[in-house]
């Protein structure tokens, strides 16, 4: 047994005071909420246009990531080639990018004058800037790498004899990992898919420069909460709440699953 | 012949080279220290590892021949492996693991449960059917894994270090199950283990490999018989001794001379089973020629019987009874004079 000794008292005042620093926001929040015109201000127009448009989005994002995601990830996993520390930091680079630096070059990529924005729109006539596609791209660009790096640490975890197991049962590569492989990673998946759905939610920056902030088309909820914060607070504090509360479910239901997969 | 082949491998330093040959319904078992090179060439036969030269040929078809760019896959390879440590799908019950195979071969899905329920009831496993792996004792996954490995029809059954991951006590039992479904295979049958009772109890033939080469083939009997390297002399129990011959003479690397009672010449391996070896406290008299004195090195007691190992100049080992070791006052660093008859040494060309 192991004695538990006292911690210093000046660091108790120093953790508590974090913790004030955490929690007083929330509590602030909470505190100006008006409960009882909660549902009705969660339904305003403005608001059941936010939340429509922030769910297609952030889950069109999680499906895009999948699918475009998870090959990326296991490239990265189970094969060695050359530059692949370089494609892994790109894979990763917008989690720590300034999401409104993405939004400034996705959009002078894919903008009307952008370097694929011009001919995508003098050839096709499509046009991603202020459009609901543009806000799912823009939500992508940010959301995706935390689906591509939990997915790549627990493909670099799966014993691959079990894979060859399967290989000697007569499965073919995609039998293999459509029966082997995705089952084992599934918790990983599931905490990945979460991650960048939570991520995509909460996108502000390079939505509001890459797509605009168009009711209805472009603006999401984090930007009509900054837009009705402005002229309806109670709306803005309900959108926050509403937001909040999707957070704390992510973070109880995942616990300590993210973190596991990525040191495992 | 049903598989033949002749293995070479490259990994990194350390280079395989295994030629075997095994009939249908023969089971040969490939002996050898870790580090060998055995589950290297389970993993070649099987297509998991390609060949850097040689060729794998199953009922005469070529699976691997780098020099004719000759390469089966494995999943068009009709061989049943159990692997190390059974390698079953967790996130599956014990008859999908086994539905796996005839599933991935094509066979409908109720065929392949149908097929796998009638696997587990002949390994006697119909109870858990519904259990995943992690439910399992280990010899019933161990079942488990041949049945997935069977239900396939393979031509050819590989088996790497089946009895490696189960506890003592259920080691004899679980031995003999295996080797009863091992004898209704009809294929050829490799079994890669790194213990000499379970190659005794499953395999008709033996091959020792040791650093990546076959050191040693036959039966148990002729391998028991004449081990012709340090490990399988120890493996089995016994005393090597390697040394020149000059007609009944046999001299050893440090000159020591002992006398046999074979007539041979030139380079020589010669075998003294440790119950043959005699230990007196005072030098005895009468017929036996080969006496000597030496020191008690180590003493390992096991039960009433007690193994001796001896110090120069014949560094071997002598069985005795735990009495005997009292009675002779022997322990580690205690003179002590032994002696072999010339009739009980065994000497073969090496």
């Amino acid at each position: 047994m192991s004695i538990q000794r006292r911690p210093p008292l000046a660091v108790v005042a120093i953790a508590t005071a974090t913790v004030a620093f955490l929690a007083v926001p929330l509590v602030g929040l909470l505190a100006k909420v008006s409960w009882s015109s909660l549902w009705g201000d969660l339904t305003s127009p403005v608001a059941t246009a936010a939340l429509g448009l922030s769910l297609v989005c952030s889950l069109w994002t999680v499906v895009i990531s999948l699918a475009f995601g998870v090959p990326l990830a296991w490239v990265l996993a189970r094969f060695d080639f050359p530059g692949r520390s370089l494609v892994r930091a790109l894979a990763t680079l917008p989690m720590v990018l300034p999401p409104v630096v993405g939004g400034v070059a996705l959009l002078l990529a894919f903008g009307r004058n952008g370097i694929l924005g011009r001919p995508l729109f003098d050839v096709f006539g499509v046009q991603l800037t202020f459009s609901t596609a543009g806000a799912v791209m823009a939500e992508t660009f940010v959301a995706m790498p935390f689906l591509i790096i939990t997915v790549e640490a627990a493909l670099r975890t799966v014993d691959p004899r079990f894979e060859e197991a399967a290989a000697t049962l007569g499965a073919g590569r995609w039998k293999v990992f459509r029966r082997v492989t995705l089952p084992t990673i599934a918790p990983s998946l599931v905490a990945g898919s979460a991650l960048t759905w939570a991520r995509a939610l909460g996108e502000f920056g390079a939505t509001v420069t890459f797509a605009g902030n168009i009711q209805g088309r472009t603006q999401t909820l984090p930007l009509a909460v900054y837009v009705a914060l402005e002229g309806n607070e109670q709306v803005a504090i309900a959108l926050s709440l509403a937001l909040l509360a999707v957070s704390l479910v992510i973070l109880v239901s995942l616990r300590g699953w993210w973190l596991g997969a990525i040191r495992s | 012949m049903s598989l033949d082949a002749e293995v070479s491998v490259t990994l990194g330093p350390f280079e395989l080279n295994v030629a075997l040959r095994v009939d249908d319904g023969e089971v040969v078992a490939v002996l050898g220290p870790n580090g060998g090179g055995k589950t290297t060439l389970v993993r070649a036969l099987a297509g998991l590892h390609s060949l850097r030269a040689g060729h794998v040929t199953l009922d005469g078809v070529v699976l691997d021949d780098p020099s004719a760019r000759i390469f089966v896959a494995p999943e068009h390879r009709q061989c049943g492996v159990v692997f190390q440590d059974y390698c079953l799908f967790a996130h599956l019950t014990t008859e999908e693991n086994v539905a796996f195979g005839p599933r991935s071969r094509g066979v409908s899905k109720a065929d392949a449960h149908h097929r796998a329920l009638e696997w587990l009831d002949t390994m006697g496993l119909a109870g858990t059917a519904h259990l995943r792996p992690d439910r399992l004792s280990g010899g019933q996954a161990q079942r488990v894994a041949l049945a997935r490995a069977l239900a396939t029809g393979p031509r050819l059954l590989l088996l790497d270090e089946p009895m490696a991951a189960l506890d003592a006590g259920a080691r004899a039992s679980v031995r003999h199950q295996l080797g009863r479904h091992l004898e209704g295979f009809a294929g050829p049958c490799v079994v890669v283990t790194h213990d000499p009772l379970d190659a005794a109890a499953l395999a008709d033939r033996l091959l020792i490999v040791e650093d990546g080469h076959v050191v040693q083939s036959g039966t148990l009997a002729e391998v028991t018989a004449r081990p012709r390297t340090a490990y399988v002399a120890e493996l089995m129990g016994l005393n090597l001794l390697r040394g020149r011959a000059r007609g009944t003479h046999l001299v050893l690397a440090n000159g020591t001379t002992l006398q046999t009672s074979v007539d041979a010449n030139g380079d020589v391996f010669a075998v003294i089973a440790p119950r043959d070896v005699a230990l007196y406290s005072s030098p005895p008299g009468g017929s036996p020629r080969n006496t000597w004195s030496t020191r008690v090195d180590e003493i390992h007691r096991l039960g009433t019987r007690a193994r001796v190992l001896l110090g120069a100049p014949v560094p071997i080992a002598a069985e005795v009874t735990s009495e005997a070791v009292s009675d002779l006052g022997l322990g580690e660093g205690a003179p002590v004079w032994a002696s072999v008859k010339a009739t009980q040494i065994d000497v073969y060309g090496a």
